[in-house]
């Protein structure tokens, strides 16, 4: 594969991105559509803790939900992942064993990345020897931001090579990259460097996913699946709290991307709340009344 | 994932120029805009002098709704007798009590107007998209706002005139007659009447026989809202109504909007009498997409460009030209995202191009797609599903076309787009002028000096940069060569209503 040269930028025009996602926004999603739409949503997300307090006990009762959201539908889809720290990889499989459901881990010293590039790969080694399926990385956007674009895409290449069998999501980070052109050109890297998805954000540094961030993030992979034929997935994270923005988001995705992205495969939400939001607008589908947030179980 | 799952996965399909699938997996369950509470009369007389008068000589002429081909109401045929009852109607209102209110009053009348629409907002569009095919989120959020602001804007200059003219004391210009097209019925009567009212005119307006119910429920509106009689006039009718109008002795100004060649036949019957009149007439507009071009952004602009209001836009970008080391490129993404547009239901809120306005316009359209295949162009249609019944055609765009065929210089006034290739800004510029038409044209560069080094050299009254089919009720609107006289909207508007 031939690689683009990175110092040279792809111009984005903001505006007209916004006016973009408007315009989709405007998409009326109702009855059957609106159904399918929320039962896909739950199947893609990436179930998520990410606290400092994360305990054992913690991560089982996420398990738990994630293999059981709505213990009066059991004909729910399950979600696509947990998604935890390292240390807490080890319990989450074994709650997970025997399910489609994967594990996925933080690591690379989430969500900074400030350590030296072997303690990133020691931390992704372990997750992966925890029986992590997936590693979410964050890339270095400090030197992402001072232009060292080959050390960027050496250090994706080298936490992919650690990764072994277990899929790569990147993490660009881009509330911290302030323009679109760069998210552009971190998600050009992040892909010829061999990430099999590219996700927004941390969740930990705001603003986190937007609409108009993952909008150039999915051009992103056409451009590449054009190039090469090859499809790389998508994950917004942080900040996707309701049913209906979840479903904006697949309204992008169908739009930009089309069918072949619309699975668990290629598309996951990075979140916590969301999947509660989604039960209670399916209940509401299914008996026409809301349920108060009481009668979902809150992990 | 695990290796077990991903084994059911279609991994992709390998051909290198594999398109993308839109269609499966999850589509969009109809959306229908509830329309119940828009009401429609069996038959709409004329609106004479303030009050609903049947047509002297009894006619009436069927409306049907383009998407179905159904009959929705009748419309009164104006004949010359009504036509000069409308006229004197106007004369009496303008030499009458128009004339004698304040300029203020004046203005809060047509503030007033303009409430009223924002009010009834959603009953306009749900007609507008009725009677004409278009969808109803252009009409929603496009044509009725625009609408609205384009008479608070003009109902703002109403006592400010002398600041618009220094050192002159405008006077209006009396009787306006008025005929406007069926593209944006309403919006098009909004540019006419607004600035008409707001300069102390009264008119007598003419809308388009196949879309004229929105001008009758706005002249309930100008009822309801207490203007008073005779300033505005409403006559519906075809061609030859409109002949009786630019015809008649006593009108003093025509401002008319529709074809180049009905707008010849009115400047020569215009010829040598002292009816001061603009013509905004059709349009062959051109897009210039450089290389470094926003290339997604561009290709969004085309698709607004051409396919909005089913390419029935007088400024419409018909033309696509792109820079040769980019064509593959956009024509690919252009493909990709036609197959994303949903064709049928104007009124379903999740369509994107409705239905083409008339049976006459459909043949025509059709025609030039015949003519395209004949010129030997390569013809690419989405392959989008669309309903069996009304007038429907598929987006469309011409590849291998050059400069003479008929496709590239004739207004198609459809959803049909040519793509040309340009290697230099030089060659781009003279394609994009070679034209007899000169109303709008568009460039997406990255550079904004780029923008100013092509735009000042293209030759049309509207030039986009970077987006396509923007309006604003403060920016002047009207070609160069055939695609009009003089300017509305904006400052430039009021003018073309005052004495010199």
């Amino acid at each position: 594969m031939t690689y683009p040269d990175f110092n040279q930028t792809i111009p984005i025009d903001e505006i007209g991105v916004n006016e973009r996602v408007a315009r989709l926004n405007s998409r009326s999603i109702k009855k059957g559509s609106k159904v399918q739409a929320l039962k896909l949503a739950l199947s893609m997300i990436d179930h998520t803790t990410l606290e400092g307090s994360d305990s054992p006990g913690k991560v089982r009762q996420l398990c738990k939900k994630a293999k059981q959201p709505y213990p009066a539908m059991p004909d729910l889809p399950t979600v696509a992942a947990v998604c935890v720290y390292p240390r807490l990889v080890g319990i989450a499989k074994q709650e997970l064993k025997g399910t489609d459901i994967n594990v996925a881990s933080v690591a690379t010293s989430f969500p900074s990345g400030q350590v030296p590039l072997s303690n990133r790969l020691d931390d992704t080694r372990f997750a992966v020897e925890e029986g992590a399926d997936e590693i979410d990385m964050v890339i270095s956007r400090g030197a992402f931001l001072n232009g060292e674009f080959s050390l960027v895409f050496d250090e994706i290449a080298a936490v992919k090579e650690a990764c072994g069998e277990a899929h790569l999501k990147v993490i660009l980070e881009t509330g911290e990259l302030q323009t679109l052109e760069n998210v552009r050109k971190a998600s050009d890297i992040a892909m010829h460097a061999g990430a099999d998805f590219i996700k927004t954000s941390t969740g930990k540094v705001s603003p986190a996913a937007t609409q108009p961030v993952t909008l150039v993030m999915l051009e992103a992979i056409r451009d590449y699946y054009y190039k090469t034929d090859k499809m790389i997935g998508m994950k917004p994270a942080g900040g996707i709290r309701t049913a209906k923005q979840a479903i904006q988001y697949l309204v992008l995705v169908k739009e930009t991307l089309g069918a072949a992205w619309l699975n668990k495969h290629y598309f996951r939400f990075g979140a916590s709340s969301l999947t509660n939001d989604i039960l209670m607008q399916i209940v509401k589908q299914e008996t026409g009344q809301y349920q108060s947030l009481n009668y979902f179980s809150n992990d | 994932m695990s290796n077990t799952e991903t084994k059911d996965v279609p991994y992709k399909p390998t051909s290198p120029n594999s398109k993308l699938d839109f269609a499966s997996v999850w589509e969009y369950a109809p959306a229908p805009q509830d329309s119940d509470f828009a009401e429609v009369k069996e038959k709409y007389d004329l609106f004479i002098d303030g009050k609903f008068v049947k047509p002297s000589k009894g006619r009436y002429f069927k409306s049907t709704n383009p998407a179905n081909e159904e009959v929705i109401t009748e419309f009164a045929e104006a004949t010359q007798k009504d036509v000069d009852k409308a006229v004197k109607a106007a004369r009496k209102a303008f030499e009458g009590e128009w004339s004698r209110i304040s300029a203020k009053e004046r203005g809060k009348y047509i503030y007033r107007i303009a409430r009223m629409i924002q009010e009834r907002a959603r009953e306009f569009a749900i007609l507008e998209s009725m009677d004409g095919g278009k969808p109803i989120r252009e009409s929603r959020d496009v044509d009725i706002p625009l609408v609205a602001a384009y008479f608070f804007y003009y109902a703002g200059w109403a006592d400010k005139l002398e600041y618009a003219f220094p050192g002159k004391q405008p006077e209006p210009l009396g009787v306006c007659g008025q005929i406007i097209p069926w593209n944006f019925p309403l919006l098009m009567l909004a540019w006419k009447i607004a600035p008409a009212l707001a300069t102390g005119n009264t008119v007598v307006l003419k809308p388009a026989e196949t879309t004229s119910l929105t001008a009758l429920k706005f002249a309930e509106l100008v009822k309801d809202c207490g203007l008073p009689d005779g300033v505005v006039n409403i006559v519906t009718g075809a061609g030859q109504t409109g002949a009786e109008i630019v015809n008649h002795k006593d009108v003093d100004k025509i401002a008319f909007t529709g074809s180049t060649k009905v707008g010849k036949l009115i400047q020569s019957s215009l010829a040598g009498t002292d009816k001061k009149y603009t013509l905004e007439l059709g349009g062959k507009g051109a897009m210039l997409i450089f290389e470094d071009a926003p290339i997604d952004q561009a290709v969004e602009g085309i698709i607004n460009a051409i396919y909005f209001n089913q390419g029935h836009v007088c400024c419409a970008g018909s033309r696509l030209l792109v820079q040769e080391g980019i064509a593959d490129k956009v024509i690919q993404k252009l493909k990709d995202r036609l197959a994303t547009l949903i064709v049928g239901d104007p009124l379903d809120k999740n369509t994107d191009v409705g239905a083409i306005n008339s049976k006459e316009q459909f043949e025509t359209v059709n025609k030039y797609l015949e003519l395209g295949v004949e010129e030997g162009a390569d013809i690419y249609q989405c392959d989008c599903k669309v309903p069996d019944n009304g007038y429907f055609i598929r987006p469309t765009l011409f590849t291998n076309v050059s400069q003479s065929n008929r496709i590239v210089q004739e207004e198609i006034f459809g959803p049909v787009l040519t793509v040309q290739t340009f290697r230099t800004a030089e060659e781009g510029i003279e394609k994009t002028n070679n034209t007899p038409y000169g109303l709008a044209n568009g460039v997406w560069t990255d550079k904004g000096s780029k923008i100013f080094k092509v735009g000042s050299k293209m030759r049309s009254g509207v030039i986009w940069a970077n987006t396509y089919n923007k309006f604003d009720p403060t920016s002047p609107f009207g070609g160069y060569k055939e695609s009009g006289v003089g300017r509305e909207g904006g400052m430039h508007g009021l003018a073309a209503y005052i004495k010199n």
